[in-house]
């Protein structure tokens, strides 16, 4: 059944795999369109801000019967927004609805005053202050400020600055989308949606990263060798991680889900479902960025490197003769057994990938030494 | 192919028994301790547990009509916030309420009672010269009803008066010996009391030099300091109360072996809370006591340059100056040198009331006098019911991960569904335990910042696992496929866990409340993921390459080399992909 052992294989071998690469411009076009969607929709439509951000009203309510669900059920008809109730001591209930107003706040009370079985006035109605989700929020933001430049420095440290860059682009990016759903589909901002925005940096990166690591790993000694350009490496990184981003990727998403669809789906808005929600949306284009964007992003920036167009030059020309004798272009390898279908899979987008080679260049290095010694 | 080579050479695992066995030690270490300290759970937060809410509503002090303001109360929320959550992972949530209320919530299982006096203590910090100090009792006439309370407001203002005019001039007075060493400012409190307070009391006063005064206020003052039993705890809380900053007043504080009381008279107040910039309670070198470090703010600077360098040359008591808050004297160290920026309090510290003042000092600025106008419990703003749905989803979700690791990994999700155990089991614990140490609360956010850990974690597993493959494929018996795959996959967890740990650290700096217990949740299952691979999943790999079970790629092991594609050691001509041919189906 499931070829999908084999297929890893394969992919790590880069006989097969997709030339994600060679496509970028298709990719870039998707993000940038999903990046314009999401500004314009933040633009028209603006974000739907919770109680803890907007300010709204909390109602106190003297002793009641009434049970918690009951009162947020009234409360929310009453509101149309979605209301937060808690018991306090003695059956007294408070009611929290966001983005409501004085003149609002006093229909909202008579109704809930009718709905609850009590006396207008007896409930005591207070406008709350945005202050606590506003101070969430800025420090939110100042910590990301901080974060991302951090990362870029120690990016730009343990890989390159282009790298640095290019992570930085998928982050922003990841956020972008992730902002621009919640703009479109008009979920409500809470802290818990804030909470799982900044979960996504760390996972966004880390995806990112794991990407990175390979590629360097692979591009190490890659003036020394004339078989592939450094796309061409870039994206057999990408191919050869690709079991690993997919089955990373399900792995963290099947939770989510669970909270997002079991858990919050059944009982409806929460912060279980703020927080999985985002999480959700931010997991998702986040292992879509750090294959589509920021790992094409590097080879763009890469390529423009003399080192690495002199290198493309050579590589080609080396093709080019090769084909001239009708050779194949990976002839010299010893284990030239190419497989027709590789050719088939990856189609004619890039002779990139064809190569059926079993290594790259740098895996030779440390043949032969005791294993484990080997960095 | 690449099959079982029993007895091949050894290829430097290391000791893996020794990292299982540490990690198995620490396991039963943090259990007992859990069991130890009594706490088998772990701390929830106020959406999980519920708590205490307080309302507090801002008062209109005499003398300063216009202070209830936006800024003021949200510098007075961001105050009572670092009060509360001290290390910021207790959870407590403050936010304001209408255009004077701050709302407190505090969650169960805190210690409702001190957080109630952190919150409700509107500490209002002034520091104010001593006039007069005296042992606590009433000091001759045991008679005094401690009465008090009643008619302070309007004795304060002609009490203002009075004090003024006793201003006797201090910059005339030679100063009185400043023995000091170098020291900033010199031992707090000595208990020095002046006998017959009345007299000095008159001289001395406020640094105004102005107007003679009406005796009467002052000798009302007098009275009422006579009369003050500062052992009685009612007498204590409605000394001074009302009277504003710049009246003189009196004071009860806790003599230096903390033990008796002593009272005080007080001039105007010079500096308040606001002019401190930061305080840290230190150890001082030499001597090895605790002391109270100060950093004041610019303007607090050069005001507390004035009032020491007049008080240098005062003698005792009037030397020292009161550090007031909400009316009792904390300390009333006395001055021997001018200060400016930095002063030090040093004295009969321990290291708790060396914090106390501390925080005190720091936190202590509230801008805004707060009466507690409620407290009442609530319910977790997350119903049980959607808290069970929730970690039922939880669990699914979990499932279906161990579903999707098995189908994949086979025999391998052994290895990780164990690692995700032991991972588990550490978060638990540790959370656990931090609990009563650091009042770690685990509230909604941090429970997400663990599910989600799951899938860091596990990325840990999937990377190492994946390298393994890989080796595996590229001829490799597994045992020197483990070794030489680890290397790589060590370095490629680290750097991308740092930067997850990186985030998480950011943030926790960074924010408050809720963003940073979670902050504090994600960095430390970050850690722990180090942790768990390096000491268990690596050394657990390494112990299971020698089973035959996995050392033979059996179908199930999830290292089939057939199944993986793997070539032929040697022989690379042919790729060997069917010869397995059509026996096993699926490799996840």
């Amino acid at each position: 059944m499931s070829k999908l052992g084999n297929l890893g294989a394969r992919l790590y071998r880069g006989e097969v795999g997709y030339d994600f690469v060679g496509k970028r411009k298709i990719w870039y076009g998707i993000s940038i369109l999903i990046t314009i969607t999401a500004i314009v929709g933040l633009a028209v439509r603006g974000l739907n801000m919770g109680i803890e951000f907007e300010g709204g009203a909390v109602f106190n309510t003297p002793k009641t019967s009434v049970s918690v669900s009951q009162a947020e059920e009234s409360a929310e008809k009453a509101s149309g927004h979605d209301a937060i109730v808690q018991k306090l001591g003695d059956d007294k209930l408070r009611i929290q609805i966001a983005g409501v107003d004085i003149k609002k706040s006093d229909q909202i009370k008579k109704s809930l005053a009718e709905d609850l079985d009590v006396k207008a006035g007896d409930i005591d109605a207070d406008l709350v202050g945005p202050s606590w989700g506003d101070q969430i929020a800025n420090k939110a933001w100042q910590g990301l400020a901080i974060f991302m430049v951090l990362v870029v420095i120690y990016l730009a440290i343990a890989f390159e600055w282009r790298m640095a860059l290019a992570a930085l682009i998928a982050l922003i990016h990841d956020i972008t989308i992730t902002v621009g759903v919640y703009a479109l589909v008009g979920f409500e901002v809470t802290p818990g949606t804030v909470i799982g925005l900044l979960t996504i940096l760390g996972y966004s990166l880390y995806d990112t990263v794991v990407v990175f690591d390979s590629l360097k790993e692979q591009s190490k000694d890659i003036t020394k060798q004339t078989r592939y350009t450094y796309s061409e490496l870039a994206n057999r990184s990408i191919n050869g991680t690709l079991v690993r981003s997919i089955n990373t990727t399900v792995v963290a998403l099947l939770p989510v889900a669970g909270l997002l669809f079991i858990g919050g789906g059944a009982l409806g808005a929460g912060m279980l479902n703020d927080i999985s929600l985002s999480l959700f949306v931010g997991l998702a284009a986040g292992a879509y960025s750090s294959i589509f964007i920021a790992t094409p992003l590097v080879a763009d920036f890469k390529e423009r490197e003399p080192q690495m167009k002199a290198l493309k030059k050579r590589v080609l020309a080396k093709r080019a003769a090769a084909a001239a004798k009708g050779e194949s272009a990976e002839a010299p390898s010893s284990y030239a057994d190419e497989e027709p279908e590789d050719d088939a899979a990856t189609g004619d987008a890039a002779p990139a990938v064809v190569g059926p080679r079993s290594q790259p260049a740098s895996r030779n290095r440390g043949r032969g030494r005791p294993s484990g010694k080997r960095r | 192919m690449a099959a079982p080579k029993k007895g091949r050479r050894q290829s430097a695992p290391g000791k893996p028994g020794r990292s299982l066995v540490f990690i198995l030690i620490a396991l039963v270490a943090l259990t007992g301790g859990m069991f130890l300290s009594g706490h088998t759970t772990p701390r929830l937060g106020i959406d999980l547990a519920g708590g205490t809410s307080i309302t507090l509503e801002a008062k209109n002090e005499p003398g300063q009509k216009n202070a209830i303001n936006p800024a003021n109360m949200n510098t007075a929320v961001d105050i009572i916030n670092n009060r509360v959550n001290g290390l910021g992972v207790s959870e407590a949530e403050v936010q304001t309420q209408g255009d004077k209320n701050i709302i407190v919530n505090i969650p169960k299982g805190s210690n409702e009672k001190q957080a109630r006096e952190q919150v409700g203590t509107t500490a209002q910090l002034y520091f104010r010269p001593v006039i007069t100090q005296a042992p606590g009792q009433p000091t001759p006439e045991p008679s005094t009803s401690p009465s008090s309370g009643t008619d302070k407001e309007k004795d304060k203002d002609k009490a203002t008066d009075k004090a003024t005019d006793k201003a006797t001039d201090k910059a005339g007075s030679p100063s009185s010996t400043p023995t000091s060493q170098g020291r900033a400012v010199s031992e707090a409190l000595k208990a020095d009391p002046t006998p017959s307070a009345s007299d000095k009391a008159k001289d001395k006063g406020g640094k105004k030099d102005e107007t003679p005064k009406p005796d009467p206020a002052t000798a009302k003052l007098q009275e009422q300091f006579t009369k003050l039993d500062c052992t009685d705890k009612k007498a204590r809380a409605e000394a001074g109360r009302g009277i504003k900053p710049s009246d003189p007043t009196i004071a009860c504080g806790k003599s230096p072996d903390g033990k008796t009381w002593d009272k005080f008279i007080l001039a105007p107040a010079e500096l308040n809370g606001k002019d401190v910039d930061d305080a840290k309670a230190a150890i001082k070198q030499e001597t090895g006591a605790w002391v109270v470090n100060m950093e004041f703010t610019k303007g607090g600077a050069k005001k507390f340059s004035n009032v020491t360098s007049k008080l240098m040359k005062q003698q005792s008591p009037q030397n020292q100056f009161a550090i007031v808050l909400d009316g009792e004297v904390a300390s009333a160290p006395s001055v021997s040198v001018v200060l400016s920026t930095n002063a030090e309090i040093s004295g009969n510290f321990n290291q708790e009331s060396a914090k106390d003042l501390a925080n005190i000092l720091s936190y202590g600025a509230l801008p805004l006098t707060f009466h507690e106008q409620s407290v009442t419990t609530v319910s977790p703003a997350l119903g049980g019911e959607q808290l069970k749905a929730g970690l039922i989803a939880g669990a699914i979700g979990l499932a279906l991960v161990i579903i999707y690791l098995v189908a994949y990994y086979r025999g391998l999700s052994l290895i990780a569904i164990a690692s995700l155990l032991v991972s588990a089991a550490l978060t638990y614990t540790i959370m656990t335990l931090l609990g009563p140490t650091i009042k770690f609360a685990l509230n909604l956010p941090a429970v997400c910042g663990a599910i989600v850990a799951i899938g860091i974690t596990a990325d840990s597993f999937i990377v190492f696992f994946e390298r393994v493959r890989d080796e595996i494929r590229e001829g490799r018996t597994l045992r020197p496929a483990v070794e030489r795959g680890w290397p790589r996959a060590r370095r490629t967890i680290l750097v991308s866990d740092f930067v997850s740990f990186l985030a998480a650290a950011v943030l926790f700096v960074v924010t408050v409340g809720k963003v940073q217990g979670f902050a504090f949740t994600l960095g430390l299952t970050t850690l722990l993921d180090v942790v768990v691979v390096f000491f268990f999943t690596k050394p657990l790999m390494t112990l299971m390459a020698r089973k035959k079970f996995f050392a033979s790629g059996h179908k199930w092991s999830g290292l089939d080399p057939e199944r993986l594609g793997a070539k032929p050691p040697l022989r690379r001509s042919r790729r060997t992909a069917p010869p397995a041919g059509p026996v096993d189906p699926k490799e996840a």
